[in-house]
């Protein structure tokens, strides 16, 4: 039934979008570790972990592209269940470094030691595990999406109040990180890792590995987000989009629907952070700053909300326009650029880069299809 | 002429020889004190310093703190005292004058345990009657704290001199403490003094009576408990009255910073996110009046922030008008996407500013008159947080005439009540959404010029009040300056209220949860709109 339920949910366009993805996973950590650096061919490993990198924003875009462009839920904290997805993967990558810390405590971690703390605190027993530190990866974030869900929606909190409640969860979040008695390292974060299941985090094996595990995450989520939204479950969630009050009058359980997809958002979210901090090697507070979410949202409304595909395609593009920019003399005007594309995004091209595409497609379609309406295919935005 | 010159010259000797010979013979109480320390005996050194303590004289307190420490000289063939300054230069202790070259028999005042007492004393008691009043002042609170017994018979002279209230209150209460530690006061003296104590009621009285000796008799004992519990009530009250206060100036700062927020999301729905830019933009023009007054007429620098207010109004409301001309107008009825638009231009401006006047703090001055501080009770108030508050409740009534009494305000809400049927009666709704978003963003850059007077002015300025601006709109609801009002004090007082339990931070953090909370009972603020405005 499943397997059905995904065969119908991707039409042509996603199957093409799950290919280019699968031969990325592929491509790439072969053209890194099997070709010799001498060819042309060859991908040094700053570009795999750049580029994993940007899988993994990726997949947080994903995430926000469900709940914004889908449900009309413009969340500006979704960097806080990143984030914590990316402090459970630190916290099990802090355990591993074991006696091999500056300080050779065998359990605490080294900021622990500079700190005095006596013993672990409770809630970073078990981390030393993978299966349960994986298992909070999904849990911690869900379950404040789904706490904060369950009060926001119920209580009809939408629109921008809901936008700016988001951001100030995220703003307390990155606060409360901050302090050194949360004991999550406090500024300086979780950093300094060593192994990841037996292997060198370092090692070019394991960086190609954590990039097709990136891919794979990616295009599991493609998939997850692509059977929701085709299905009968989510022409619901558009319907919420479109006219909350009517969908709530026909006898749908709005709040329902919006803390299941909600939720489910925030799992994905955190699935991502935990595959960035691997590959970045670091995670801190800053990664719960207010800014960092609202970025994110941007990635999807360049390339096109309520298409998936174009949040994948948004959060690459920005970020590599990002790496571009910062990286060389221009770094001064990387601001004026962003702020220039969440204006000029807005205001010219409200679908985004994919959604216009679509829009254009479909156009054609119908002037050749002569009297043949075609709907449209992408949604209008959200209220 | 010339004769004249002549006469003049010996006229000026003559008179030069005559003080030459007059000034040794105008010794006096202090000149033959000194003469004591010439004897090289101990007795007579206990003369000279209860003399020269006794007479008066300005340079008696240098004289007795040389000779604490071991810097006073003599010379026994000269009968000179000498004080030995730093840099070697040797100082006559009659005269004060510098002497040009060191006597062959140059002998240290010899000093020993019972002088030495005595000389601390006589160093008290000394500073106790200084000329200057804040000297006084210090010594009678180094005397409060050191409790020493021997000062006693200084503090009681010195309480008989002193003509400034402020010093003799001080030394009353130097003097109680010392009688209250006193092993031969009597218990009606000690009784008094813990009344005295009592009633100065800070922290220094309750040390105070609480390290009371083991040996004082009950009733001694039992009126200082009585005066600790009524000095805590009284400081507990204080400490409240104090962070009301804080709260307030906080609150005082939250409201500038979001009535601005408030008149533009209630009036357009439109959220702002580049308003705390607005805010920044206000700062910055503070700091470029300063700059320019600083370079070309300092004297007006006390009027700076005068020319600096209209400015900022102007300068901030005109690119408030460009950015809802420019941008926000094509967006009505989209707030998600205003909000992302007005982000990026919050960026923008951000950096913009970085780029022209670097990404340091700026130094803005506060004019003398918004400088300092003064005591009420037990809390110190600085004045520029008093002119905030003043200048915030004052943009505040202002704002409230102009929506009541003008035409503008009129027609603002109107169509804030009604867009649709504004616009049927004739009113302009683009105009006024245009002077509206100015409105609101000029408040900013007033908001700007008052934070700029207690916070660093950098281009992250705006960034550190945009989400609690946002806090106090969202909780004090929408469309009504009152409910803006509400929670800016509100959320300020109960800030600085939770600070001492849970420290900034975490008090900083049960505020958003709080709020969070409260979205859920009301989810349209404290002053929500009621009727058909909710839906639209």
């Amino acid at each position: 039934m499943i397997a059905g339920m995904v065969v119908r949910s991707l039409d042509r366009g996603a199957i093409a979008f799950l290919a280019t993805l699968a031969a990325i996973g592929i491509l790439v950590p072969v053209l890194n570790l099997l070709v010799p650096a001498t060819s042309p061919f060859h991908l040094s490993s700053y570009f795999v972990a750049l580029f994993g990198k940007y899988l993994c924003f990726a997949l947080l875009a994903l995430s926000i592209d469900l709940i914004w462009g889908y449900c009309g839920i413009l969340s500006l904290g979704h960097g806080a269940f990143f984030a914590l997805g990316g402090y459970a993967m630190g916290m099990y990558l802090m355990r591993q470094i074991g006696t091999r810390g500056v300080y050779a405590h065998p359990v605490l971690p080294d900021f622990m030691v500079f700190l005095n703390w006596p013993e672990l605190p409770v809630y970073w027993y078990g981390f030393q595990h993978f299966a349960y530190a994986a298992f909070m990866v999904l849990f911690v974030p869900g379950l404040l999406a789904f706490v904060f869900g369950w009060f926001a929606f119920r209580s009809r909190v939408t629109g921008v109040y809901l936008s700016i409640i988001t951001q100030a969860l995220t703003f307390a979040l990155m606060l409360g990180f901050f302090r050194n008695n949360f004991g999550f390292g406090g500024n300086n974060g979780l950093t300094d890792f060593k192994d990841i299941l037996g292997f060198n985090v370092q090692a070019p094996g394991t960086r190609a590995a954590l990039f097709m595990i990136s891919a794979f995450a990616l295009m599991l989520g493609f998939v997850i987000c692509r059977v929701i939204v085709s299905s009968k479950f989510g022409k619901v969630l558009v319907a919420i989009r479109d006219a909350e009050a009517r969908t709530r009058f026909l006898g749908y359980r709005v709040e329902a629907y919006k803390l299941f997809v909600f939720t489910l958002s925030a799992c994905m979210a955190g699935v991502a952070g935990a595959l960035y901090v691997p590959q970045v090697g670091i995670i801190n507070p800053s990664e719960f700053s207010p800014g960092n979410s609202i970025e994110a949202v941007i990635w999807v409304a360049v390339g096109g909300r309520g298409t998936l595909t174009g949040a994948v395609l948004g959060a690459v593009l920005v970020n590599y326009g990002k790496t571009y920019f910062t990286s060389g003399f221009l770094a001064p005007y990387w601001l004026f650029v962003l702020g220039g594309l969440f204006i000029a995004v807005t205001l010219l091209l409200p679908r985004g880069v994919v959604g216009t595409i679509h829009h254009w497609w479909g156009q054609w379609r119908e002037r050749q299809a002569g009297a043949a309406r075609v709907p449209d295919a992408s949604p209008r935005p959200a209220e | 002429m010339r004769v004249f010159g002549d006469r003049f010259i010996a006229l000026v000797l003559v008179l030069g020889v005559l003080a030459a010979v007059i000034t040794p013979a105008r010794a006096g109480p202090y000149e033959d004190a000194l003469a004591h320390f010439t004897a090289d005996s101990f007795d007579q050194t206990i003369d000279g310093i209860n003399a020269v303590a006794a007479s008066g004289n300005a340079l008696a307190a240098p004289v007795i703190r040389a000779l604490q420490e071991g810097r006073l000289f003599f010379s026994a063939d000269g009968k000179r005292v000498f004080i030995r300054e730093q840099g070697d230069r040797l100082i006559d202790a009659a005269t004060g004058q510098p002497v040009a070259s060191d006597p062959p028999d140059l002998a240290p005042v010899r000093l020993n345990n019972r002088l030495r007492r005595i000389v601390e004393a006589a160093l008290g008691s000394l500073t106790l009657m200084a000329p200057d009043p804040g000297k006084r002042l210090e010594a009678a609170q180094a005397v409060l704290k050191s409790k020493d017994p021997n000062a006693l018979p200084a503090l009681d002279q010195a309480i008989a001199k002193e003509s400034d209230a402020r010093v003799k209150q001080a030394l009353t209460e130097a003097r109680a403490a010392v009688v209250l530690y006193s092993d031969n006061a009597s218990d009606d003296e000690k009784l008094d003094a813990i009344a005295l104590i009592r009633q100065r009621g800070d922290q220094d009285a309750l040390a105070l009576l609480g390290g009371l000796p083991a040996s004082a008799s009950p009733a001694v004992k039992k009126a200082a408990a009585d005066a600790i519990a009524s000095v805590q009530n009284s400081l507990a009250l204080w400490t409240a009255v104090q962070n009301a206060w804080y709260g307030l100036s906080l609150g005082s700062v939250l409201l500038l910073a979001a009535i601005g927020l408030a008149i533009t999301f209630g009036v357009m729905g439109v959220i702002n996110m580049a308003h705390g830019e607005m805010v920044m933009l206000g700062a910055y023009t503070t700091f470029v009046v300063q700059e320019v007054i600083r370079a070309r007429n300092p004297a007006l620098f006390d009027y700076s922030l005068a020319i600096a207010i209209p400015l900022a109004f102007l300068v901030a409301g005109f690119v408030g008008i460009l950015i809802e001309r420019g941008i926000i107008r094509f967006l009505y009825g989209r707030p998600l996407e205003t909000l992302l638009a007005t982000w990026g231009l919050s960026l923008i401006i951000q950096q913009a500013v970085r780029t022209a006047f670097g990404p340091t703090n700026k130094d803005v001055g506060n004019p003398s008159w918004m400088s300092g501080s003064f005591d009420l009770g037990h809390i110190t108030i600085t004045y520029n947080r008093l002119w905030i508050i003043v200048f915030t409740l004052l943009i505040f009534v202002g704002l409230l005439g102009l929506l009541r009494f003008t035409r503008f305000g009129l027609e603002m809400r109107a169509v804030t009540q009604n867009r649709a049927m504004a616009a049927s009666m004739g009113i302009r709704t683009s105009r006024i959404d245009a002077l509206t978003f100015g409105l609101g963003s000029g408040i900013a850059g007033l908001a700007g010029v008052a934070l700029s007077q207690i916070d660093n002015v950098s281009p992250n300025l705006g960034q550190g009040y945009i989400i609690d601006s946002f806090m106090v709109v969202v909780f004090g609801g929408v469309g009504n300056l009152w409910g803006t009002l509400v929670g800016a004090f509100t959320l300020g007082i109960a800030n600085k209220f939770l600070e001492p339990y849970a420290g900034a931070v975490l008090g900083k953090i049960a505020i958003l949860v709080l709020i969070i909370l409260f979205i859920q009972k009301r989810p349209r603020g404290l002053f929500a709109l009621k009727g058909r405005a909710v839906e639209a």
